[in-house]
């Protein structure tokens, strides 16, 4: 049965390695819901997190034909249990004075932090799971989002 | 003054290790240290640096100069599948190096160690749309195990070590390397290094995984084992042939895994998959164990999944952890070198023996040969054609081939016996491939006979490789079967498309013997059975570079046959013709 998955990935740092990953995902005909790479602590290395949907079988074939790239060097199946799962939002939203205050509310509710002020929107920030974020958009959406960027998720396996 | 002669020596053996070159020298010397004395390629602009390199080296290094740079990647490829070395491909920036896409696709799908060295333009107008610039390493990405672009002369050396070791490490494959101009012409120091060969032999296999798959040999009654080109690579006949005399199991070998096993060994039933025997697709209905080795149960094999080996467990042996459980599902699996898992099966099994199985399976062998087209008297038929040459060669020539149904009738009818015998681009199926692979095949075995099928089709995409033939003085035997028509694509017109032939029918009239005489290259042609042993012999004795056309009826097909996505013990045995 199809169900998403994450999947941590050490990558040798090497002009293109994304794009390897990538590439891979496209003509095998996996998905990527979401991907998200950066530096680890050596500059060398990259982790690269994907969140990708299948059965077990293509679950399988996505592990083993990662660890066939010459430049990745491990790569993990993380869950909720064994990892922490988080996401990034920054929201640009508000109607006006009036309903400025409830906005407040929600932010405050979600501890997001109110990064910029204008005279009649609001830009919010909040890292949360990926449901927290979900929750936090769905309750910002009748006060008027003007823009939004989500990043992808970032999950770290726990020791 | 002693001192200062163990000085001056020291200085000496210190720049004798520590030489200043350029790039180009670099890639060269990094070449010889890898044994590298013959490579296939074609020059240009951005490689004018390394062909300068070349002429010096010229003494050290063998450079065969092909009429396209596609013919060069196949001849590298030729040369790796019949020697099991590395073949070597050079080409320039730009168009140059998109030509040896389709070469480097062929290798990567058949994993034939290759390394292509392309030139690009220097590093600061990368990007610019500079002229012949082309993003290669771009390009080749799905279809190279790796690759690699150098834009610091400090790291090519390593490179090309590291090219050499990824293309035969583990399950082999392709490894281009994209090298901008000003990098061949910078100088840097060169330290000759011994080369690293990766040591294949081993497995990610346990004592219990050993112990759970000499269960299910154990528990089979009606083995079956089939092997495929990783038997090749690994050099894990002699294994096989333990392995199979022990578990006393009847064998079929995949179009790549063709020399794999002896043919004329009793056990052998003949090929297995779309074109395979009537045998062997009976048997492996039937059979209770299905032994893959060395193989990725091609959709060519398998044809319908549900319909295949629909009583067998599957135990899989193969050094790609990837190729377990992606096009069939397996009960069992060994990971690791084929040879490595199999020297270590063979010492744990005991002698087993099925005699029942054996017998029928011997019955069916004998009630179902393959087809041999008799009705057409005079006529030449493609399979008289290759059983001569069979028996000619005594199953000892290399033999290479295009694409379609030619190469059906090489893989069915030549009896091979050894090993890196058969050179065919199987998972590709690139028509054009057998002129330049064969080329390279002869380069690399200078004592063997090399012979390639051709169809009329596949002749006319690279026949231009012909002039390489005469100039490098290769003395290859072009065997071609002109039935004017795209045959294979015929076939399935006749059969399910209701005799439509669009465009298959070619009739082009080349004048092939005019042709020959053209390139400077001995033409022979057949067009009766009676001309066919001696045109065959002449050519095989001639020692040069021949061309022998055969001219053969536009529909004779290539059965037995499973239609794509067919049951494959529902072969189609006879195709009426009636127009």
């Amino acid at each position: 049965m199809a169900k998403q998955h994450v999947l941590s990935v050490l990558a040798d740092n090497n002009a293109g390695v994304l794009l390897r990953v990538a590439g891979l995902f496209s003509r095998r005909g996996y998905s990527i819901e979401s991907i998200s790479a950066a530096q680890t602590e050596h500059p060398e290395i990259s982790r690269i997190t994907i969140v990708t949907t299948g059965d077990e079988y293509t679950l399988e074939q996505i592990d083993k034909q990662l660890s066939k790239l010459v430049d990745v060097r491990e790569v993990k199946v993380l869950n909720s249990d064994n990892s922490v799962q988080r996401q990034h939002v920054l929201i640009t939203a508000g109607n006006g004075e009036e309903t400025r205050a409830s906005l407040i509310e929600v932010a405050n509710l979600f501890h997001a932090n109110i990064v910029s002020v204008e005279n009649d929107s609001l830009m919010l920030e909040l890292t949360g799971k990926p449901r927290k974020i979900e929750a936090f958009i769905r309750l910002i959406q009748p006060f008027g989002i003007i823009k939004m960027t989500k990043s992808g998720l970032t999950a770290l396996e726990r020791e | 003054m002693g001192l200062i002669i163990a000085g001056f020596y020291l200085t000496m053996r210190w720049e004798k290790l520590q030489m200043k070159l350029t790039g180009a020298q670099i890639i060269l010397e990094c070449l010889l240290e890898q044994g590298v004395d013959t490579v296939f390629g074609y020059p240009g602009g951005s490689v004018l640096n390394l062909y300068d390199a070349l002429y010096e080296y010229s003494g050290k290094i063998r450079h065969i100069l092909t009429a396209h740079e596609q013919g060069a990647a196949h001849a590298a490829d030729g040369y790796a599948r019949s020697t099991g070395k590395t073949g070597v491909v050079i080409a320039t920036s730009g168009p140059g190096a998109t030509n040896l896409v389709t070469g480097i696709a062929t290798a990567y799908m058949d994993s034939v160690p290759v390394v292509a060295i392309t030139g690009n333009v220097a590093v600061a107008a990368l990007g610019l749309d500079s002229f012949q610039e082309v993003d290669i390493t771009g390009i080749t990405m799905p279809i190279t195990k790796h690759n690699f672009i150098v834009k610091d002369i400090a790291k090519l050396a390593d490179t090309i070590r590291q090219a050499f070791y990824i293309a035969n490490e583990g399950r082999p494959g392709p490894v281009l390397i994209d090298v901008p101009k000003d990098i061949t012409a910078a100088v840097f120091e060169y330290e000759r290094k011994e080369p690293v060969h990766p040591d294949n032999y081993c497995g990610n296999v346990t004592e219990e995984d050993i112990a759970s798959a000499i269960e299910l040999i154990q528990a089979s009654e009606k083995p079956f084992v089939y092997t495929g080109g990783g038997v090749i690579s690994s050099g894990a006949s002699e294994a096989v042939k333990k392995f199979v005399d022990l578990i006393d199991a009847p064998v079929s070998s995949s179009l790549m895994g063709q020399g794999s096993f002896d043919n004329t060994d009793p056990r052998y039933m003949g090929m297995l998959g779309m074109h395979g025997t009537k045998t062997a697709s009976l048997a492996i209905t039937e059979c209770d164990l299905f032994v893959g080795i060395g193989t990725r149960f091609s959709d060519r094999v398998i044809c319908d999944i549900k319909s295949f080996a629909p009583n067998a467990k599957v135990l899989q042996i193969d050094i790609d952890p990837a190729e377990i459980n992606k096009n069939i599902r397996v009960e069992s699996q060994l990971i690791g070198d084929v040879r490595y898992v199999l020297d270590r099966l063979n010492q744990r099994l005991s002698q087993e023996s099925h005699p029942e199985w054996m017998t029928k399976i011997g019955g069916w062998k004998a009630q179902y040969p393959l087809v041999m087209v008799e009705d057409y008297e005079e006529m030449v038929t493609p399979q008289y054609v290759i059983e001569t040459l069979d028996e000619l060669t005594k199953g000892e020539a290399v033999i290479a081939t295009e694409v379609g149904q030619h190469q059906m009738w090489a893989a069915q009818f030549y009896n091979f016996k050894h090993p890196r015998q058969f050179v065919s681009s199987g998972g590709l199926g690139t028509m054009g491939y057998g002129l330049g692979a064969s080329l390279g095949a002869q380069v690399g075995n200078p004592d063997k006979q090399v012979v390639n099928i051709a169809g009329d089709g596949s002749f006319h995409m690279n026949c231009n490789e012909l002039v390489t033939l005469y100039k490098q003085k290769i003395p290859v035997v072009e065997l071609l079967f002109n039935n004017n028509v795209l045959g294979m694509v015929r076939q399935w017109q006749r059969l399910f498309y209701g005799k439509r032939f669009s465009q298959t029918t070619l009739d082009r009239n080349t004048d092939y013997m005019k042709l020959a005489e053209a390139y400077h290259i001995k033409g022979l042609r057949i067009t009766k059975k009676s001309e066919v042993r001696p045109a065959l012999e002449e050519a095989l004795s001639t020692g040069g570079p021949v061309l022998v056309e055969c001219v053969i009826d536009k529909d004779i097909n290539v059965l037995p046959m499973v239609p794509a996505g067919g049951a494959i013990n529902q072969p189609i045995m006879e195709i009426e013709i009636d127009d």
